[in-house]
Order: structure tokens, then C-alpha cells, then sequence
């Protein structure tokens, strides 16, 4: 029994730890100060990432900005406001909304707003990962809150604290490590994806200079440069990739770092 | 089975301030009629009927499930939180009933204050917890007034000299004994008549346990105090009047030193000999 679930746990751990050290030793050859900050450039001139690493903390700021308000604030409500049937419909969809093949909220966006608006855009790439993370938000959110002892909710109350202001005064700030955690691990969550982007953000090769035009993103980029046929954007690909997986690893270890302080 | 009658077990110790007797204060602060209780279907308090007069210490004893929290928690209408509840009858506060529709319940709840059994500090400062009342509640605007009205709160509280260098910290930093004097300051701050104490001392050491016994006596001069307690020493020692509970019904209301010594029920005595509970 030992020995078997220390094999699997070997195979795992070792199945992460090579696809970690591989990526390092592929990316590690293409990278240079020139490629982080750097545009793309046609075969043969070199050229980089930054406008991709650019776009994707645009990306992720609009998506924040749209998804972390209103994902805590239908966790508030599940958990604080909402009772009965309602509540209970409205949990249930926020569980189907998280388990939504990522594709197929690109489409929708896509549908809703790509074609009215007739152009791809940053603003349509933001919103198609707001659409993925608010759902996660949601119900951390609504989770940490829960956690919040009850006695906490009657002290207030007891003091003559109408409903809003123990939710806003004492639940909301004695849970908020939990909320910022939930909002971290959702943040990491999206920066790696490349579905929803692909029909909304779509991708440049320029530096973003207005939210209502294509962007770059670096998983965007990385699915480009990967099915390119040219060896110098394959080690370019690899190479973002590292810096991808550089800018999730930094979000969770800064979440643990968030959640460690609690205890 | 035949009872005999035996003395009771527990001595009184002698009050301190002996002027001050459950009949000196005649002025009735809180009145309670026919009142019944429910969760759900079941029924948690039959008919209590019971009048509390003003500046005196009440103690509420009895075994446990026997109603004594549920009816604490009627008098400041907290049992509102609970879903599925349900009270008839009536409870008048200085002759308003506090049931009656329209009735403020933020109001009614500045005005009986509560602790409970667990302390439940806000995760914020020390000064921050006792002040959190008197901002909510808008009572004071200046600063100066409000640092005044928390270091009289954590002074009425006896809790002053202990946290007065660090208002700042974490009130989560205090021992369970301080937390508990602190969450007594927090419902001082905005001056309540009536303090409602839901076992306040049950998870507490001795030592803590006598500071909050100590402060009950100190603070009846200016509330009326209802303290639910499981402890029949601790509501001999504190407590004027004693209303003994069993099954969610109100069996008997005495003085305590009557409760103790000679109860009119037969169910009184067998409880406080401890034949059963």
C-alpha cells in the first residue's frame, strides 16, 4: 500500500517536475532582455514578447476589473442575502458556469460581441475571461465567507447593527484573506488560457495602444508560434512559455504568501 | 420513590452590598406575558410569564435545552436571525412591547445589550471593537469624544489597565478572560439599560470567571443585568433574583437567596440538590 501510492505519487511529482525542467532547458536559450520587451519581428530578425507579456496583464486587469466585483458580490449575496430556491438556482448555475468548456465561452463572446461590434478587441477578450473567472470568484468567495463564525454576525447585530453594515463591516473585511485568495487563484486560472481568447482578443503583433483593438496575449502567441513552421518562433514559443509559466508560478506562490499570514 | 428533604448544598456567600435588594428597585424594566416560542413546530418556551425590575442582577438557571438562551435571546429579539421561528405573546420594555409591529429593532438593540457565551471580537483593534457600537450607531462624530467613551467602556469593563498601551492591537491578541471583558466593554460603549449575558463565564478560567462575576456586581449600579448560567454557584454568588427553567417552561422566580435556601417547587429543590440535571 506504501509502495504503491509512493509510486504514484513519485509518477506525478516527477511528471511535473519534467515538464518544469523542460520547458526551462527549452526556453531558457531564446531568452534575453531584447525578447521580454520586444515586438514580434518576421523570421530572421529576432523580435519578442513584450507586447504578448503586455497584452496579457492588459487582458487580465479588464477581466479583474469586470469578473472580481461581480463574482464577490454574487458570493455576498449566496452567502449572506440569498435564501431559499433562488439562492439554491443561482449556485447551481454559477457550478455549471465553472465547469464550461473555456471554447465555448470564446464563442459566445464571440457571438454577442465580436459580430455587433465587428472587430475583435481587448475589451471582448477581457470580458470572455471575466465570464470564466467569475463563477470561481463566486463561490470562494461564498465559501470564505461562510467560514466567518456566526457568533462574529450575532455580535454585530447585537450592537444594533442593521443587516448591511455587519456584512460590509465585519463579515466582508474579516474574510477578505480568503476572498483575495480565491481572486488570486482565479487570476492564475485565466492567465493560462488561450481558448476564449482566440476569437475575442485574437492576437497582434504590435503594442496595444486602445482596449477596442485586437491584443496580443503570450498563450495566444505561444499557440501561434508553436504550429509556425519556422524553428526560431518554435524556441520563441518555448521561451514564452517559460515566461507564462514564470507569471502563474509567481501569482501562487504570492497566494500562498497571502494565505500564510492567516496561520 | 420517597424524597427526603435535605439542606441544600450550596452555601450563599455573603453579598458585599447588602442595600442594594431586588426590593429596593420596584420600577418593573422588563415584563414578559404568555410568551411562547417555536422552531419550526417545536415548541421551545410554554407561556413564560415574568417580570424583571429595573437594576437588579437575574440569573436564568436550568439544565440545558431547558429554553433559558432561547428566552434570553427573545428579550433583544436575536432569535430574528433564526429562520423558522416564531414567538406570540408579549415582551414590554418600559411598557413598549417590543414584538409590536413598526418597532426598531437597531433601536431595541441599543438598548439591551448583549454578550455571549463565546467571545466573538470583531478581527479588528481593541479600540476598534469597542468602538464599532458608537459608530454604527452614530453617537458621537468627535473624535476625542469617542476615545473618551471607549476608555470609559474598557474602564467599566476592568479592562482598561490592561490594554490602554496597545488600543491598536489586534483584540484576537487577547487571552480568552480579556476577549470576553472586552466583548462586555464593546456592548458597554453604547450604554445599554438592560445587558443580556448568555453563559458570559462558562469557557472561562476561575481567576477570569471572578473578574466578570466582580464587574456583574459593579455594573448592576447602573443596568439591569439577565445572566443565563449553568453554574448554581456562580448565579448564588452574582445574581438577586433566580428564574429556574425546565422544558422551555418557567417553573419558579425568587429571590436567590430563597431560591437557594427554601424553593417554593418541588422541582426547584430537586434540581439545585442536583437529583437530576
Amino acid at each position: 500500500m506504501t509502495a504503491l501510492t509512493a509510486l504514484c505519487t513519485l509518477l506525478a511529482v516527477g511528471a511535473l517536475l519534467i515538464i518544469l525542467s523542460y520547458i526551462a532547458w527549452q526556453g531558457i536559450g531564446s531568452l534575453n532582455l531584447q525578447f521580454l520587451i520586444d515586438r514580434p519581428r518576421p523570421v530572421g530578425e529576432g523580435g519578442g514578447i513584450g507586447n504578448a507579456i503586455l497584452g496579457s496583464l492588459v487582458l487580465l486587469a479588464i477581466s479583474s476589473v469586470i469578473g472580481l466585483p461581480l463574482g464577490i458580490s454574487v458570493g455576498v449575496y449566496l452567502s449572506e442575502v440569498g435564501t431559499g430556491r433562488f439562492a439554491g438556482a443561482v449556485r447551481f448555475m454559477v457550478d455549471t458556469l465553472t465547469g464550461i468548456p473555456s471554447i465555448v465561452t470564446g464563442v459566445f463572446v464571440y457571438a454577442v460581441l465580436v459580430l455587433p461590434m465587428k472587430h475583435f478587441s481587448a475589451f471582448a477578450g477581457g470580458v470572455a475571461l471575466a465570464l470564466i473567472m467569475i463563477p470561481i470568484v463566486a463561490r470562494t468567495t461564498e465559501e470564505m465567507l461562510k467560514l466567518v463564525p456566526h457568533s462574529l454576525r450575532e455580535g454585530a447585530l447585537a450592537l444594533g447593527a442593521p443587516q448591511w453594515r455587519v456584512t460590509l463591516g465585519v463579515i466582508i473585511p474579516a474574510a477578505a484573506p480568503g476572498i483575495a485568495t480565491g481572486a488570486m487563484l482565479a487570476i492564475a486560472r485565466i492567465s493560462g488560457e488561450t481558448a476564449p481568447l482566440l476569437f475575442t482578443a485574437f492576437g497582434s503583433r504590435f503594442f496595444p495602444s486602445s482596449l477596442n483593438e485586437p491584443i496580443a496575449s503570450l498563450t495566444v502567441q505561444i499557440y501561434n508560434y508553436a504550429i509556425s513552421p519556422y524553428d526560431e518562433w518554435h524556441a520563441q514559443a518555448w521561451a514564452a512559455t517559460l515566461v507564462l509559466m514564470v507569471l502563474v508560478l509567481g501569482i501562487n506562490i504570492s497566494v500562498r504568501f497571502v494565505t500564510r499570514k492567516r496561520f | 420513590m420517597p424524597v427526603e428533604t435535605v439542606a441544600p448544598k450550596i452555601e450563599l456567600p455573603k453579598k458585599r452590598d447588602d442595600s442594594v435588594l431586588v426590593q429596593k428597585s420596584s420600577t418593573v424594566k422588563v415584563s414578559v406575558h404568555d410568551l411562547n416560542f417555536f422552531y419550526g413546530r417545536a415548541q421551545a418556551l410554554h407561556n413564560i410569564s415574568l417580570e424583571i425590575p429595573e437594576r437588579i442582577v437575574m440569573a436564568f438557571i436550568g439544565p440545558s435545552g431547558c429554553g433559558k438562551s432561547t428566552f434570553l435571546r427573545t428579550l433583544n429579539r436575536m432569535n430574528d436571525v433564526i429562520p423558522a421561528t416564531r414567538v406570540d405573546g408579549k415582551v414590554l420594555i418600559d411598557d413598549h412591547d417590543i414584538y409590536a409591529p413598526g418597532t426598531d429593532v437597531v433601536e431595541l438593540r441599543r438598548k439591551v445589550g448583549m454578550v455571549f457565551q463565546k467571545s466573538n471580537p470583531f478581527p479588528k483593534s481593541i479600540f476598534d471593537n469597542v468602538a464599532y457600537g458608537l459608530r454604527i450607531n452614530r453617537i458621537t462624530n468627535s473624535s476625542s469624544e469617542l476615545a473618551g467613551r471607549v476608555e470609559q467602556a474598557l474602564k467599566d469593563a476592568a479592562l482598561w489597565s490592561e490594554v490602554k498601551d496597545r488600543l491598536k492591537s489586534s483584540a484576537l491578541s487577547l487571552s480568552g478572560g480579556q476577549q470576553q471583558r472586552l466583548c462586555i466593554a464593546r456592548a458597554l460603549a453604547i450604554r445599554p439599560e438592560v445587558l443580556l449575558m448568555d453563559e458570559p463565564a462558562s469557557a472561562l478560567d476561575p481567576i477570569a470567571t471572578s473578574k466578570i462575576e466582580e464587574l456583574i456586581f459593579d455594573l448592576k449600579k447602573q443596568y439591569t443585568i439577565v445572566i443565563v448560567t449553568h453554574n448554581m454557584q456562580q448565579a448564588a454568588r452574582v445574581s438577586d433574583t433566580t428564574a429556574f427553567f425546565l422544558l422551555g417552561k418557567l417553573i419558579e422566580v425568587n429571590t436567590t437567596e430563597k431560591m437557594f435556601t427554601a424553593p417554593n417547587e418541588k422541582l426547584t429543590e430537586d434540581y439545585i440538590t442536583g437529583r437530576f440535571g
